[in-house]
C-alpha cells in the first residue's frame, strides 16, 4: 500500500521530467481528440446493440403526493411494449440508493417527494413507443403541502420529507428536514465586535444553477448469460456507481459489470446515479438489452442541481481595514433528497470566511430537505455560494471604509501560515494578494470596443447583441473584483484513495507501458495527462491508456478538483514501482558489467536507463526482451484529513487548498437592464501545469460557468407547488459564445509540497470568483446594491 | 415510410422510419452516423448541425421525411467535403466571400501553439482543416459540441476565409459548450482560417 509521497519544494521531483518528450509540463494533444473530431468517439448516447430496446422513465408530475393507485394495464397491452415496471417489480430487499445517505427510491414508493420523481419504466421497441406507453401509465396522485424553504420546513406543523430518519446525521440535527448542520466557532465574536469601527450586514440569495453538460444522461445495459449485466454509461465514479447499483438488482458487484462511455460533460451532475439501476432493471426483466437516452427535458429532472441558498453576513472591520469578526448563516436547499448535501455543507462552512484572515468567527451552515429538485455536487460545490456572499461584503465594508476594494483584500489576504476557521493551518503557498495583484495589473480593454470599426456601432459588441437594442446609449462600465478559496479532494476523513494499474512491454522491439484506471474522463483532460505522467515516469515514448472500468481498482471522483491530484498521483506511484522492477531486473541481468547499477540514481530517460549523470547504462526494451510483462496495480492515498468537530467545526478537515482570483469589465445598458461582460480576468495558482493548453482550458471553461450564474442561469421552481418552470435551454439559458468575453489567463506554479509534481487542483477554483466579480462590476457600473444572483433585466431597471 | 437521400456523397435508404423521426434520430440510429449529437433535441444547441443541400440546420429539427432526395453531409463526411471543395476549387459556397483583412495569422494564431504527438487513436485519419485546428488549439474538452460547431466553423469559413473576432461569434452563437468558455473555439476557427490564408 503506498502512501503519499513528498517532494521538496521547488525542485523537480524527478529529473527525467525535463527530457523525455511528452512529458508533464507539455502541452500534448488529447489522446481522443481525433475521434471526438471525426464523430467516431462513442459517448453514452451513442451505444447501439442489436435487438435492443428503449427505456423510458415515467416522472412524477407534482412535487409531493401519495400515490393511491398506479394502473399500468393499458400501456403493457401497447403493441412494441416489453416491460412495465413499479416499485412493486424492484427484485432486492434494497429499494434505495444514495451517495452518504440512501434515501433515494430507484421508483417511488406510493409517495413523491418532488417534480419529476421517477415512478415507472418502460421498455419498447421504439423510443416514441416507450414514451407513448409510459403516457398511457395512470397514476392516482393525492396531494400533500409543499416544503420550498427554510421556513416552510421548520414550521411547527411542516410535513417532514423523511420520516424515521436513521442516517448518521439524523442525531446532530436540530429539526428532521434538516439534512446537516455544521457550525464552526473559533475566536469571540462578540469580544472581537467591539473592536470594530463599521459592521456591515448583509443577505444574499443565490439561485438554483445547473451543470447543463451537453452529453444527455445515457448508456445501455446487456444483459449476460450468467444472470448479472454489462453496463455502459457516462458517470463520474464508476465504482460509487456499482456500490448502489449492485444490491438493489440483488446482484453480487462482480455480476455488474461497468465500463465507461464516453461522457460529454459532468460538472458534478454525474456523481448520482441516474439511468444506471433503470436500465439495469430493464434488461434484466426483458433478458434485452436496453438502452436509455434523456432527452434535454428529462435532464433537467434527471440529475441533482447546484444548491441554491440564503446567506446572511455580518463581517466588521477597524478602520485602517483590519477584519476583526465574521458572523454567518448559510441555508442551503438540498430539496428531497440528501445527494451530496452533507459534504456541501461542510465545504460551505469551512469555507465561508474566503480567502482572508479572520480569527473570531461564529458561523453555521444546514442543508434543508424539502420538495424542491435534489441538490449536490456541482462545481464549486458549497464554496461557490459563500464566496458570492463573503466577496459582496468586501466591497461593502472597503465602500464603508473609503478603501479600495482589492488593497482591502489583499490588506486582509490569507497567506502560507494562515489558520482557518477550523483550526487547520494552511501548510502550503496561498498568494492570495499576488493573484488579486496580478488581475489588477493588467491593461483595461479599450472603451467603446463598438465604436472601433469607424462605421456605425458593431451592436456585437454591445449589451443586448444582435438583438439590436442599443448603439451605446445608456451604456455604462463596471469594474469588479473577487477571489476565492476551495477545497481539493474529498474532505472530513474520507478514505478518497485512487488506484493505477501500469503494465511495461516490449512490442516489437519497443517498451510500451499502458495505464489502466477506473478514472471517468469527462473531458478534462485526465487521459492526457496520465500518458504525460507515464511518459516522465518510465522514459518510454509510447503509451496507451486502458479503457476505464471496474476490472480495476477504484479511482475514487471525478470531481473535487482530485482527479490529476489524486489518479495523476497513483498513476506516478505505480510507475515508480514499475521503474523499481525495470531497475532490478537490470540489476539482476547486468548488475555485474557496471558499477552504476549498484551505486548511482538511476533514471529511465529516452526508452534507456541512465545514470543521473546523463550514462547510459541500457536499453529498456532490450532488458525487458524474454521477461514477463511488468504489471503492477497500486493505490494512492492523499494524507488523512478528519471531520469537523459537531459542535465547535474544529479539525484539519481539508487535503489540500486552492485559490483563483478574476476581474471583470461589463458595460450595462442601464436603461434595458442587459449587462454585456467586456473581459473576465483570471489569475490563479495551479502548483504545476501538467498540461498548460488544458488548464487554461479548465480556467476559461470554470469562469464562463461563473459567468452564467452571474447573469443568466437560474432554473426557476415555483414556491407554491415546487414544479420545475424551465426545464429546456429555451427557458434556463446558458452563455453563448457571444455572451462570453475574452478570458486572459494568469497561472502561478508554486509548488505544494505534499501534492504530485507539487500540483494544485484547479477545475473549480475559476468557477467560485468569477460570478463576485462580474457581480461587483455591474454594482459598480450601476451603483444598485444587488444581493442575488442571477442579475435579471427586471433588478437592473427597478421594474422588479 | 421510406426515406431516400444523399449522406456524405452517398446514397442511403432508411426503411421502417416512422414520420415523427426526425432526420438526426434517422443518422443516429437508423444509419449509423451518431456524430451529429443529441444534445438538446429542440434546436437550442447546435450539436446537431449538419449541412442540408449546403445549409447549416439542425437536424434534430428536420423531420425525416424533409430530407427526401436530398444531401446532407454530417461531421462523419467533413474532412471529405472540405478536401472536394479544395479540389474543385470553390472555396465559397455562398457566393458571399468577404475580403476582409481582420484574420490572424499563423504565426500569431500559434502563440498558444500545443506540441506533441499524442493523438494515438484514428491516427492516420484524414482532417479537414477546421478539424485539425480544433485538436491543435484545445478546443475540444468533452467534445459533445464539437461535431456541430465543426460543420458550422467550416460553413463560416467556406463563406468568409477570413472571420473578424466578432464574426466568428456570429457564426457559432447558435452552438452552445458548456466545457471551454469557447476562447480557444475562437483560437481554433482563427487558426483554420490563418492556415487557409497562408495554403492560399
Amino acid at each position: 500500500m503506498a502512501n503519499t509521497r513528498t517532494a521538496p519544494s521547488g525542485t523537480p521531483t524527478n529529473v527525467s521530467q525535463k527530457h523525455n518528450k511528452g512529458g508533464i509540463g507539455e502541452s500534448t494533444l488529447r489522446p481522443d481528440g481525433t475521434l471526438k473530431v471525426t464523430g467516431e468517439f462513442a459517448y453514452s448516447s451513442d451505444m447501439w446493440h442489436e435487438d435492443m430496446l428503449w427505456g423510458q422513465t415515467l416522472r412524477s408530475t407534482v412535487a409531493h403526493a401519495e400515490i393511491a393507485s398506479i394502473d399500468i394495464s393499458e400501456a403493457l397491452a401497447m403493441p412494441g411494449v416489453y416491460a412495465v415496471l413499479t416499485y412493486d417489480d424492484l427484485p432486492a430487499a434494497m429499494k434505495n440508493y444514495g451517495l452518504e445517505i440512501q434515501d433515494t427510491p430507484v421508483l417511488a414508493n406510493g409517495r413523491v417527494r418532488h417534480h419529476g420523481e421517477p415512478v415507472a419504466l418502460v421498455a419498447a421497441d421504439h423510443p416514441e413507443t416507450a414514451r407513448r406507453a409510459a403516457a398511457k401509465i395512470k397514476i392516482d396522485y393525492r396531494e400533500l403541502p409543499v416544503v420550498t424553504d427554510e421556513a416552510s420546513a421548520l414550521a411547527p406543523d411542516a410535513p417532514l420529507i423523511h420520516e424515521g430518519r436513521d442516517d448518521h446525521h439524523a442525531g446532530h440535527v436540530p429539526h428532521p428536514n434538516i439534512v446537516h448542520r455544521q457550525p464552526i466557532i473559533r475566536g469571540n465574536v462578540e469580544e472581537a465586535r467591539k473592536r470594530a469601527d463599521v459592521i456591515v450586514e448583509g443577505e444574499y440569495t443565490f439561485g438554483m444553477q445547473d451543470q447543463a453538460f451537453l452529453g444527455p444522461e445515457s448508456g445501455l445495459a446487456v444483459p449476460s448469460e450468467d444472470g448479472g449485466v454489462d453496463l455502459y454509461v457516462a458517470t463520474q465514479w464508476l465504482h460509487s456507481d456499482l456500490k448502489q447499483i449492485a444490491p438493489v438488482l440483488g446482484l453480487p458487484e462482480e455480476k455488474v459489470r461497468m465500463t465507461l462511455s464516453g461522457v460529454g460533460g459532468a460538472f458534478g451532475g454525474r456523481e448520482d446515479i441516474s439511468m444506471q439501476i433503470h436500465a439495469c432493471l430493464l434488461a434484466l426483466a426483458t433478458n434485452k438489452p436496453v438502452k436509455i437516452v434523456y432527452n434535454r427535458f428529462e435532464s433537467f429532472f434527471g440529475h441533482v442541481h447546484r444548491h441554491p441558498a440564503k446567506l446572511y453576513y455580518e463581517h466588521g472591520a477597524t478602520k485602517d481595514g483590519k477584519l476583526t469578526h465574521m458572523k454567518c448563516k448559510i441555508v442551503l436547499d438540498g430539496g428531497a433528497y440528501a445527494s451530496a448535501s452533507p459534504a456541501v455543507v461542510g465545504n460551505a462552512s469551512s469555507l465561508s470566511v474566503g480567502p482572508y484572515v479572520v480569527d473570531d468567527v461564529d458561523i453555521e451552515a444546514i442543508a434543508l430537505y424539502t420538495n424542491n429538485p435534489p441538490c449536490g455536487a456541482m462545481r464549486g460545490f458549497g464554496a461557490v455560494q459563500a464566496c458570492f456572499a463573503y466577496e459582496a461584503q468586501m466591497d461593502k465594508l472597503a465602500a464603508k471604509l473609503g478603501m479600495d476594494p482589492v488593497e482591502f483584500r489583499q490588506l486582509n489576504a490569507m497567506e502560507q501560515g494562515t489558520i482557518m476557521p477550523t483550526g487547520q493551518v494552511v501548510d502550503s503557498p496561498a498568494p492570495v494578494a499576488e493573484l488579486l495583484r496580478r488581475v489588477k495589473a493588467r491593461p483595461l480593454p479599450p472603451e467603446r470596443q463598438w465604436e472601433s470599426a469607424g462605421e456605425g456601432a458593431d451592436v456585437r459588441a454591445l449589451p443586448g447583441g444582435l438583438s439590436n437594442t442599443t448603439h451605446g446609449e445608456g451604456v455604462v462600465r463596471g469594474v469588479g473584483y473577487a477571489v476565492g478559496i476551495k477545497n481539493v479532494g474529498f474532505s472530513e476523513g474520507f478514505d478518497d484513495y485512487s488506484t493505477a494499474r501500469v503494465v511495461l512491454s516490449v512490442v516489437n522491439g519497443e517498451a510500451v507501458a499502458m495505464v489502466h484506471t477506473a478514472m471517468a474522463e469527462v473531458g478534462q483532460g485526465g487521459v492526457t495527462v496520465h500518458a504525460q505522467i507515464a511518459r516522465t515516469e518510465l522514459g518510454v515514448t509510447n503509451v496507451t491508456i486502458h479503457p476505464a472500468d471496474t476490472q480495476v481498482g477504484s479511482a475514487g471522483s471525478t470531481s473535487a478538483s482530485r482527479q490529476t491530484y489524486m489518479t495523476g498521483g497513483a498513476v506516478k506511484n505505480t510507475c515508480e514501482a514499475v521503474r523499481e522492477k525495470v531497475l532490478e531486473i537490470g540489476r539482476r541481468k547486468n548488475g555485474s558489467y557496471h558499477p552504476a547499477w549498484a551505486t548511482a540514481e538511476l533514471l529511465l530517460e529516452g526508452g534507456k536507463v541512465v545514470t543521473d549523470g546523463g550514462e547510459v547504462l541500457a536499453d529498456i526494451a532490450e532488458l525487458l526482451e524474454g521477461e514477463d510483462p511488468i504489471d503492477i496495480e497500486l493505490e494512492f492515498r492523499h494524507r488523512p484529513t478528519v471531520a469537523f468537530d459537531l459542535v465547535t467545526g474544529q479539525g484539519d478537515g481539508h487535503v489540500q487548498y486552492t485559490f483563483a482570483a478574476h476581474r471583470a469589465v461589463v458595460e450595462v445598458d442601464t436603461e434595458l437592464g442587459l449587462v454585456k461582460v467586456v473581459e473576465l480576468a483570471c489569475a490563479q495558482d495551479v502548483g504545476k501545469a501538467l498540461n498548460p493548453l488544458s488548464v487554461v482550458g479548465q480556467i476559461q471553461g470554470g469562469t464562463t460557468q461563473g459567468l452564467g450564474v452571474a447573469v443568466m442561469e437560474e432554473i426557476i421552481v415555483d414556491p407554491k407547488t415546487a414544479k420545475v418552470r424551465n426545464p429546456s435551454f429555451t427557458d434556463y439559458l446558458i452563455p453563448t459564445i457571444l455572451d462570453t468575453p475574452t478570458i486572459p489567463v494568469d497561472y502561478l506554479e508554486l509548488a505544494d509540497p505534499n501534492a504530485p509534481y507539487g500540483l494544485r487542483g484547479l477545475g473549480e477554483a475559476p468557477t467560485l470568483s468569477s460570478t463576485p466579480a462580474v457581480l461587483a462590476a455591474i454594482r459598480q457600473a450601476t451603483g444598485l446594491e444587488l444581493n442575488k444572483t442571477p442579475i435579471r433585466p427586471e433588478a437592473l431597471t427597478g421594474t422588479l | 415510410m421510406r426515406v431516400n437521400f444523399t449522406v456524405n456523397g452517398r446514397p442511403q435508404q432508411a426503411d421502417d422510419v416512422w414520420e415523427g423521426e426526425s432526420l438526426l434520430y434517422v443518422l443516429r440510429e437508423r444509419l449509423g452516423l451518431p456524430g451529429s449529437k443529441n444534445a438538446c433535441e429542440q434546436g437550442e444547441c447546435g450539436s446537431c448541425t449538419v449541412r442540408l443541400d449546403g445549409v447549416p440546420v439542425c437536424s434534430c429539427l428536420v423531420a425525416a421525411g424533409q430530407a427526401e432526395g436530398r444531401d446532407v453531409v454530417t461531421v462523419e463526411g467533413l474532412a471529405d467535403f472540405a478536401k472536394k471543395r479544395e479540389e474543385h476549387g470553390h472555396g465559397c459556397g455562398t457566393g458571399a466571400c468577404g475580403g476582409g483583412a481582420e484574420g490572424v495569422s499563423t504565426d500569431e494564431a500559434k502563440q498558444w501553439s500545443a506540441k506533441g504527438t499524442d493523438s494515438q487513436t484514428g491516427e492516420g485519419v484524414e482532417l479537414s482543416p477546421i478539424q485539425q485546428a480544433f485538436i491543435d488549439a484545445g478546443a475540444v474538452q468533452c467534445g459533445f459540441c464539437t461535431p456541430g460547431l465543426l460543420v458550422q466553423a467550416d460553413a463560416l469559413l467556406e463563406s468568409n476565409p477570413s472571420p473578424s473576432d466578432q464574426d466568428i461569434r456570429e457564426a457559432l452563437s447558435g452552438n452552445l459548450c458548456r466545457c471551454t468558455g469557447y476562447e480557444k473555439i475562437l483560437d481554433a476557427v482563427r487558426l483554420a482560417a490563418a492556415r487557409q490564408g497562408e495554403a492560399v
